[in-house]
C-alpha cells in the first residue's frame, strides 16, 4: 500500500473536512506531533469504516511522516482496519471469564442467527461477527458482546438476537454503557 | 469488616459523573488542599499512606516518584487506563461511576511531581468510557482544574485523554510511552526506567487509574489513615474484581491484607448453582492458579506470594467443579499468542508452539510425550522473554499442570475432552 506515499490523495477518495480538521487539532494537543498517529487514525477509520492507503497517506503527510510508517503503526493494533468490515462490528469476548459463563455457545448462537462463521460479514454487509478478541473488560458480566465497541453484558440468547434487530433498526453506531443490554 | 470504603465511598450519591454532584460530596477540596501543601508535603502524606501500585506489580507509589531526578523538566503523568488483563473490569468501573475522583487523583499527583502534561491511556475498546472521560475532562478545565494557572496558581497542566487501539501489550508502561508517542506499542529495554527517560525522553511517572483514584482520600484524611484500612505490608483497600462461577461477579471494595479469598467469595455470594470450588485465578489471566486448599489465604501482597501466586491486578476468577482446567489454560494461551508483541523470539515463537500444543491437548489429540514438551517449551520462556508478557504467558498453564496433573493426562489420546463427556455422561 506503499504506493500512495508522497501522491496527493483524489478529491473523491480523500477526507471530509471535519476529519482534516480533527486530525489538525490533536497534532496541537501534543507536546510532539507524532503522538497524534494513533488519534488521526481514529479520525480517518470513524469516517470511512477502515484505513484507506488515501487516508494513511493523508495522516502522513498532515504528521510530516511516510506513509509507509504510518502504515506500520496501524497493523500493530487490532482495531484498525485496513479492509472494510461490515456496517456494524460484533465482538465475542471468548476470554476465561465469559468463556466459563457460555461465551462459546453464544457465539455459535450469532453465527448460526446471522448464517455466518466467526470471522466473516452477512451477505447484505450489514455485521461482521468476530469471536477472537481480547478481554473486552465484562467479565463481570459474561457472557458479553460488543457492537462497534459499546458494551453489551449478561447477554442469552434471546437478548442478544432482540440487540441485532434493534441495531439493524436503529442503522446508527451510537450505543452507551449498557449493563444489561 | 472485610469490606472498605475508600474508592467507593461516594457510591450511590447522585451526580457524581458531573463535577456539581462531586463538589457536594466534598470533591476537588483534596485538589485545593493539595495546592495549598506543596509538592513535599504531598508526597509525604502518600509515603505516610504506604500506598502501592494497583497496575499489576505493586510498587510503593512513593518510592516511583521520588525516583524522578530533581530539576529535569519537562515531566509527564501517564495514567495507565489500559486495563486488559483477563479477568479485570475495575478500572472501567472506577472511570464510570467516579470519574472525577479519578481526575483529582491525575491533578494531584500532577501538581506533587510537577508535570506539564497528564495523559490518560484509555483501551481504545472501552469507547464508551472514552467519551465519559473526555467529557469530564472538558469540564475539569471549565472549572479551572485543568489548564493554564489551575486554581489561580502559579502553575499549569494539560490534561490529555488518548485513546489506544487494541493492544494488550499497550499496558506494559514502556509499551504504552511507544504507543503514545506515535509507534508500534513495543516494550522498551529497562533501565533506563521512564521515572529517568520516559515519554520524549523526559522524566515520566506511569501510575495506575485505581493508584491514583484514592489520592483524594489519602490527602484530605490523611495517609496514616488510609495505612490503617490495612496490614503493613498491603495497606489500604483494593478493588477486587470477582467473575466466573459466581452467584454476583462485580466489583468489591475490601480491605488489603486481612480479607481472605475465602471472605471475598461470600461477599460475591459465593460459588454459583451450589456447586463446589475446583480451583481460582487470584491475580487474573496471567497469575498462578489456586485451590480450595487456599482459601484462608488473606488478600496480601507477601501471604499470596508464599502461596506460590499473586495479586496482579486484582481479578478473582472463580472456576466451579464442572470446569475443564485445560480448556481454561487453552484461552489463556490464545490469549498471550495473540497479544505477543512479536518483539523476543521465545515470547513470539513460545506462545505459538504453546497455543498448538494446548489446542491439540484440549481435543485430546496429543500424547503423552507432548505434555514434556508443553513443559519444556514454559521452561524455555519463563524468565527468558524480553517483558513479562511472554514469562506469564507460561505461569497459568504450568502452575494448572502442577495442580491438576491427572486432569491433563486424561486428555491425552483420548480424542475428545474427558471432562466434558464426563460431565456430558452424567447428565
Ligand atoms: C503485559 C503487561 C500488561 C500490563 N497491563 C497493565 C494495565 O492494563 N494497566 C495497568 O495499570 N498496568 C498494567 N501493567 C503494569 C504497568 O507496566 C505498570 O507497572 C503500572 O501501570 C504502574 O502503575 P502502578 O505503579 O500505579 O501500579 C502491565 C504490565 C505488563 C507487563
Ligand atoms: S515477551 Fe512477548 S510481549 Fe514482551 S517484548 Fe517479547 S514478544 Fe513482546
Ligand atoms: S473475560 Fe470476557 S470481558 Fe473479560
Amino acid at each position: 500500500m506503499t504506493e500512495t506515499s508522497g501522491r496527493a490523495p483524489e478529491a473523491s477518495t480523500g477526507l471530509s473536512p471535519a476529519t482534516r480538521d480533527r486530525i489538525r487539532r490533536s497534532k496541537e494537543l501534543y507536546p510532539s506531533a507524532r503522538s497524534a498517529v494513533l488519534p488521526a487514525l481514529w479520525a480517518v477509520q470513524d469516517e470511512l469504516g477502515y484505513l484507506s492507503p488515501e487516508g494513511l497517506a493523508e495522516v502522513a503527510s498532515e504528521l510530516n511522516l511516510v506513509a509507509s510508517e504510518v502504515e506500520a503503526v496501524s497493523t500493530f493494533y487490532s482495531m484498525y482496519f485496513q479492509h472494510q468490515p461490515g456496517r456494524h462490528l460484533i465482538q465475542v469476548c471468548r476470554n476465561v471469564s465469559c468463556g466459563l459463563r457460555g461465551a462459546d455457545l453464544l457465539l455459535s448462537h450469532l453465527e448460526s442467527s446471522l448464517g455466518v462463521e466467526d470471522g466473516q460479514t452477512t451477505p447484505d454487509g450489514v455485521f461482521t461477527l468476530e469471536g477472537t478478541v481480547e478481554c473486552l473488560g465484562s467479565c463481570g458480566g459474561g457472557p458479553m458482546i460488543q457492537v462497534d465497541r459499546y458494551s453489551y453484558e449478561n447477554l442469552d440468547f434471546e437478548r442478544a438476537d432482540q440487540l441485532l434487530d434493534e441495531i439493524r433498526a436503529r442503522g446508527s453506531k451510537s450505543g452507551g454503557v449498557a449493563r444489561n443490554a | 469488616m472485610p469490606e472498605a470504603r475508600v474508592l467507593t465511598r461516594h457510591l450511590g450519591k447522585p451526580g457524581l459523573t458531573t463535577i456539581a454532584g462531586y463538589e457536594k460530596v466534598g470533591g476537588y477540596q483534596a485538589l485545593r488542599q493539595a495546592l495549598r501543601m506543596g509538592p513535599e508535603a504531598i508526597q509525604a502524606e502518600v509515603k505516610a499512606s504506604g500506598l502501592r501500585g494497583r497496575g499489576g506489580a505493586g510498587f510503593p507509589t512513593a518510592t516511583k516518584w521520588s525516583f524522578l531526578p530533581r530539576g529535569v523538566f519537562p515531566r509527564y503523568l501517564c495514567v495507565n487506563a489500559d486495563e486488559s488483563e483477563p479477568g479485570c473490569f475495575k478500572d472501567r468501573y472506577l472511570m464510570e461511576e467516579f470519574p472525577h475522583q479519578l481526575l483529582e487523583g491525575v491533578m494531584i499527583a500532577a501538581f506533587a511531581l510537577q508535570v506539564s502534561h497528564a495523559f490518560i491511556y484509555i483501551r481504545g475498546e472501552y469507547r464508551a468510557q472514552r467519551e465519559l472521560l473526555e467529557k469530564a475532562v472538558a469540564a475539569a478545565y471549565q472549572a479551572g482544574f485543568a489548564g493554564n494557572r489551575i486554581l489561580d496558581q502559579d502553575w499549569s497542566c494539560e490534561l490529555i485523554v488518548h485513546g489506544g487501539a487494541g493492544a494488550y501489550i499497550c499496558g506494559e508502561e514502556t509499551a504504552l510511552l511507544d504507543s503514545l508517542e506515535g509507534r508500534r506499542g513495543q516494550p522498551r529495554l529497562k533501565p533506563p526506567f521512564p521515572a529517568i527517560k520516559g515519554l520524549y525522553g523526559q522524566p515520566t511517572v506511569v501510575n495506575n487509574v485505581e493508584t491514583l483514584s484514592n489520592l483524594p482520600f489519602i490527602i484530605s484524611e490523611g495517609g496514616a489513615k488510609y495505612a490503617e484500612i490495612g496490614t503493613e505490608s498491603s495497606p489500604g483497600s483494593r478493588l477486587f474484581c470477582v467473575s466466573g462461577h459466581v452467584e454476583r461477579p462485580g466489583n468489591y471494595e475490601i480491605a488489603m491484607g486481612t480479607t481472605t479469598f475465602r471472605e471475598l467469595l461470600e461477599m460475591a455470594g459465593g460459588v454459583w448453582r451450589g456447586r463446589k470450588l475446583k480451583a481460582f485465578q487470584p491475580g487474573g489471566g496471567s497469575m498462578q492458579i489456586l485451590g480450595p486448599q487456599h482459601l484462608d489465604v488473606a488478600l496480601d501482597f507477601k501471604a499470596v506470594a508464599d502461596a506460590g501466586s499473586a495479586l496482579g491486578a486484582g481479578a478473582l476468577v472463580i472456576m466451579d467443579e464442572t470446569t475443564c482446567l485445560v480448556n481454561v489454560a487453552m484461552r489463556l494461551v490464545d490469549f498471550y499468542e495473540h497479544e505477543s508483541c512479536g518483539k523476543c523470539v521465545p515470547c513470539r515463537e513460545g506462545t505459538y508452539f504453546e497455543r498448538e500444543l494446548m489446542h491439540r491437548l484440549e481435543a485430546g489429540l496429543a500424547t503423552r510425550a507432548e505434555l514434556a514438551t508443553l513443559a519444556d517449551i514454559c521452561a524455555n520462556m519463563d524468565g527468558r522473554c524480553f517483558c513479562p508478557l511472554g514469562d506469564t504467558a507460561t505461569w497459568f498453564v504450568m502452575s494448572a499442570f502442577k495442580m491438576f496433573p491427572e486432569e491433563f493426562e486424561r486428555h491425552c489420546g483420548a480424542g475428545h475432552c474427558p471432562v466434558r463427556a464426563g460431565l456430558e455422561a452424567a447428565a
